[in-house]
C-alpha cells in the first residue's frame, strides 16, 4: 500500500523534476534529455497502474522513436543555444497567469468530483486497479476499434509523404 | 492503491508546465517538444480514468493519441527543416512573416 505511493512519489517527483529542467535548459539537445526523462517516468507510472502495453508502447514510440527524430534533426540543424530576445511583457505576465489558472482549474475540478470516481467504478463491478491484460486490449482494437486502427495506418502513410514532401530539396 | 486524483493532479502539473514551456520557449525544436510534454500529461489522465473506471477504452485512447503524436512529429520536425533552411534560425521570433 505505502510502496505503491513512494513509487508513484518518486517517479512524480521525476516526472515534474524533468518537465521543469525541459523549461530551464538553455540548449534544445538538454531539453530533449529531459523530456526522455518525464517519458520514461511516465512509463514507469504506467507500469503501476497495470497498463503493461501502454508502458511497453510509450517507451519504444515515445523514448525510443519520436525522441530520436527529435535529437536527430536537432543535430541535423546544429541547433545551439537558445537565443535570448526579450519576452514580451504582454505574452510572460498574462502566461504564467493562465497556466496557472488552468492547473487550478484543473486540479479544483477534479478535488470537486473526486467522490464521483468511485460511484463510476461501484457500477461495472470490476474491482478498479486490476484490469491490464494486453489480450483484452488487443481483442478490443482488432474488434471494437478496429476501422479506426486501420485509419491510422492511412495517416501514418500520409505524414510520412507529407514529410518527405517537405524536406525534401528542390534543385 | 494510489488514489486517482494523486494522478490527475499529476496530469495537470505536467499540462501547466507544458503550457509554460510552450509560452517562454524561444526555439521552435523545444516549443514543439512542449507539446510532446502536454500529449504525454493527457495520456497520463488517460490511464488513471482507465484504471479508476475498470474499463481499457482509455489505455485504446493513449495508443489512438501515441499514433497520431508520431504522425504530427514526423509533418512539424519536417516544417521545422524547411524554416531552419529558409531562415537561417530557429528563433520563433524571426518567423514573422505573417505578423501584422
Amino acid at each position: 500500500m505505502s510502496a505503491q505511493l513512494l513509487v508513484f512519489f518518486i517517479l512524480a517527483a521525476l516526472s515534474v523534476i524533468g518537465a521543469l529542467s525541459l523549461i530551464f535548459q538553455k540548449h534544445p539537445i538538454h531539453s530533449a534529455l529531459s523530456l526522455i526523462v518525464v517519458m520514461v517516468a511516465l512509463a514507469g507510472l504506467y507500469l503501476l497502474m497495470g497498463a503493461e502495453f501502454v508502458a511497453a508502447v510509450q517507451i519504444i514510440v515515445y523514448g525510443g522513436a519520436i525522441m530520436v527524430l527529435f535529437v536527430f534533426v536537432i543535430m541535423l540543424l546544429n541547433a545551439g543555444l537558445e537565443e535570448h530576445t526579450s519576452i514580451s511583457k504582454m505574452a510572460g505576465f498574462p502566461g504564467i497567469l493562465l497556466a496557472l489558472a488552468l492547473t487550478g482549474f484543473v486540479a479544483a475540478t477534479v478535488a470537486r468530483s473526486a467522490g464521483l470516481f468511485v460511484q463510476v467504478a461501484g457500477d461495472n463491478g470490476k474491482i478498479p486497479g486490476t484490469l491490464s491484460s494486453t489480450r483484452e486490449l488487443s481483442n478490443m482494437i482488432f474488434r471494437n476499434f478496429a476501422y479506426p486502427f486501420e485509419l491510422t495506418s492511412i495517416l501514418i502513410l500520409i505524414a510520412i509523404l507529407g514529410a518527405i514532401v517537405l524536406a525534401h530539396r528542390e534543385n | 492503491m494510489v488514489p486517482t486524483t494523486y494522478y490527475i493532479a499529476l496530469s495537470a502539473v505536467l499540462f501547466g508546465l507544458g503550457v509554460l514551456a510552450f509560452i517562454f520557449k524561444r526555439n521552435i525544436i523545444t516549443i514543439f517538444m512542449s507539446i510532446e510534454l502536454m500529449l504525454n500529461a493527457v495520456n497520463l489522465a488517460f490511464v488513471a480514468f482507465s484504471q479508476r473506471t475498470g474499463k481499457l477504452d482509455g489505455q485504446i485512447f493513449v495508443l489512438f493519441v501515441i499514433i497520431v503524436a508520431a504522425a504530427e512529429a514526423a509533418v512539424g520536425l519536417g516544417i521545422i527543416i524547411l524554416i531552419a533552411r529558409n531562415r537561417q534560425s530557429l528563433n520563433v521570433e524571426r518567423v514573422d512573416l505573417l505578423k501584422l
